[in-house]
């Protein structure tokens, strides 16, 4: 106590010093303080803050759990806004570099950040597929042509990349506003459990965006992305051959391997593009009457964690993302002509998936070559058809 | 709105940086104080000036140094990507910066050496594996 006292002291003193019209004040504060400081013992006091302390937590402990969760949320929610802001810039830039439009691209692009896409109703799943794919045409459609509105000089390389950008900015603008919905949501109601969700998820979510907001500048640039694995292999097995173009957005090279007959399939590139690839393998399968003897497919894949990026592996059935439509059609063919399936795919998490082209991926692509040509030594003989589908976003890769 | 957003995204951080920042000015007068007292000989209570100070200096420029991480954070990192360019005819091989338009398979300027037309080959980025 008494140390207590002399700081008071001192402290009181350069008080008097510093600001002499105070000093009533000051010193009627340091004997109320002598005062209580002289009469209650510190263990008491301690013992006293221990009570208050345990019984806050009790009644309000939740509720300064919630607190801290919110803060968290709100700290994710501020890089979040800080990502989609910088997405916004970017794609705006990118038009404005690219596009040279006339007038300010900004409201044109801050309408599409907002466009939204109805998935078909599935109560009769029958026939579902199909208007999937209609919606997905119109919307691929509609992008297009907002894009070339808002580019005009852009070419067809470019507005590809200009699509996948704002794709990308879109993306961004939607996780804001899912997690600041849920974010406001839980603060309103006080729901612990809906914070405590949103807490749970959010280090997922960050990483998703951060992808995307790598992906951004990949697409604005036009730079080759991890997912372009596939069309890289198939892009290395068509070099140095005629290619022609198959519906839809693709190109296909006729290509000697291993004295069999392969038909090496990509999306056409270098703008950011991935195709119909099941409307491209349903093409050939159909001019060559079903005499096909395997398909293979590269993809890249999304690896578990403790994998390594740009491990190759294989297996068997159609290695195809997206809404599952181009699978669907592919499933469809093979099961037709009964053709079997194989797949080949590099490991990578989303992260590495849209963002620039790792040393390690672009590496696997050999790899990958090399599989492919075992699986075709393994499962076909001489004289052979087969089908080699590289699948992803070609941006950046030519053919 | 970009300006906005940029504004508002520095908003929060100046408000917390008057905070440190008067934090830290307090605790380098304790601890100019706690010279002081040495000088008037009162020993304890320049002892305790010194601990108040150090601790606050300790803690203000913690913080900082978190908020600067933070603004690290906050930018889109871009990394470097490299391009690739082989000739076919002579094997010469150049690595360079990235530039828009690149991309595998582009045919680029001639070799320098044989005077062929020299090929993108390779577009990647490199990435250094943090130690788990």
């Amino acid at each position: 106590m008494y140390f207590t006292w002399n700081i008071l002291k001192f402290i009181t003193k350069r008080l008097i010093v510093s600001r002499k019209g105070e000093l009533i004040v000051v010193f009627e504060a340091a004997t109320l303080f002598e005062t209580i400081f002289m009469q209650v013992d510190i263990q008491q006091v301690l013992s006293l803050l221990f009570y208050i302390v345990f019984i806050v937590f009790i009644f309000y402990g939740q509720r300064i759990q919630m607190y801290v969760m919110l803060r968290e949320v709100e700290g994710s929610l501020f890089k979040l806004k800080y990502i989609k802001d910088e997405g916004r810039k970017i794609a705006i830039e990118t038009i404005k570099e690219i596009g040279k439009p006339q007038s300010d691209p900004t409201a044109r692009v801050d309408r599409f950040l907002e466009y939204f896409t109805i998935p078909p109703q599935s109560l009769d799943p029958a026939g579902v597929v199909w208007k999937l794919e209609h919606i997905l045409d119109v919307r691929d459609a509609r992008f297009k042509d907002e894009v070339k509105l808002m580019a005009p000089s852009a070419d067809e390389t470019q507005t590809n990349n200009l699509e996948n950008t704002l794709e990308a900015a879109m993306a961004l603008n939607y996780i804001y506003k899912v997690i600041r919905h849920y974010y406001l949501l839980g603060k309103k109601t006080l729901s612990l459990y809906i914070i405590m969700q949103l807490q749970m998820i959010l280090p997922l979510v960050m990483r998703e965006a951060e992808a995307y907001a790598s992906a951004l500048k990949a697409f604005a640039y036009g730079q080759p992305i991890g997912d372009g694995a596939g069309a890289l292999v198939a892009a290395k097995l068509m070099r140095g051959y005629e290619t022609r173009k198959v519906p839809k957005d693709c190109v296909v090279a006729t290509v000697p391997i291993e004295g069999r007959t392969a038909f090496v399939i990509k999306a056409e590139g270098p703008g950011g593009n991935v195709g119909k690839i099941g409307d491209a393998i349903k093409t050939i399968i159909e001019e060559n009457e079903g005499r096909i003897a395997t398909i293979i497919m590269i993809d890249a894949a999304m690896k578990l964690e403790g994998e390594d990026v740009g491990e190759v592996a294989e297996g068997v059935g159609a290695a195809i993302g997206g809404p599952g439509v181009d699978q669907f059609k592919i499933e469809e063919y093979i099961l037709k002509y009964r053709i079997p399936i194989n797949a080949v795919i590099v490991k990578e998490d989303i992260g590495d998936a849209v963002s620039p082209m790792r040393r390690e991926i672009f590496e696997a692509a050999d790899k990958a070559i090399e599989r492919v040509k075992q699986v075709i030594l393994e499962k076909t003989k001489e004289g052979d058809k087969v089908i080699i589908a590289g699948v992803g976003n070609t941006i950046g890769i030519g053919q | 709105m970009n300006k906005a957003s940029s504004s508002q995204a520095t908003k929060i951080s100046s408000f917390v940086l008057m905070i440190i920042f008067v934090l830290l000015a307090l605790s380098l007068a304790a601890l100019v104080l706690a010279l002081q007292a040495f000088g008037y000989g009162e020993d304890i209570t320049a002892g305790y000036l010194l601990l108040i100070g150090f601790i606050g200096v300790a803690l203000s420029t913690y913080v900082l140094m978190q908020m600067r991480r933070r603004l690290m954070r906050l930018k889109i990192a871009v990394p470097p990507i490299t391009t690739t360019i082989e000739c076919k005819k002579c094997g010469f091989k150049s690595v360079r910066e990235f530039q828009r338009g690149d991309y595998i398979f582009k045919e680029v300027e001639p070799c320098q050496k044989c005077n062929d037309k020299m090929l993108i080959t390779a577009i990647y980025r490199e990435v250094k594996e943090k130690e788990h």
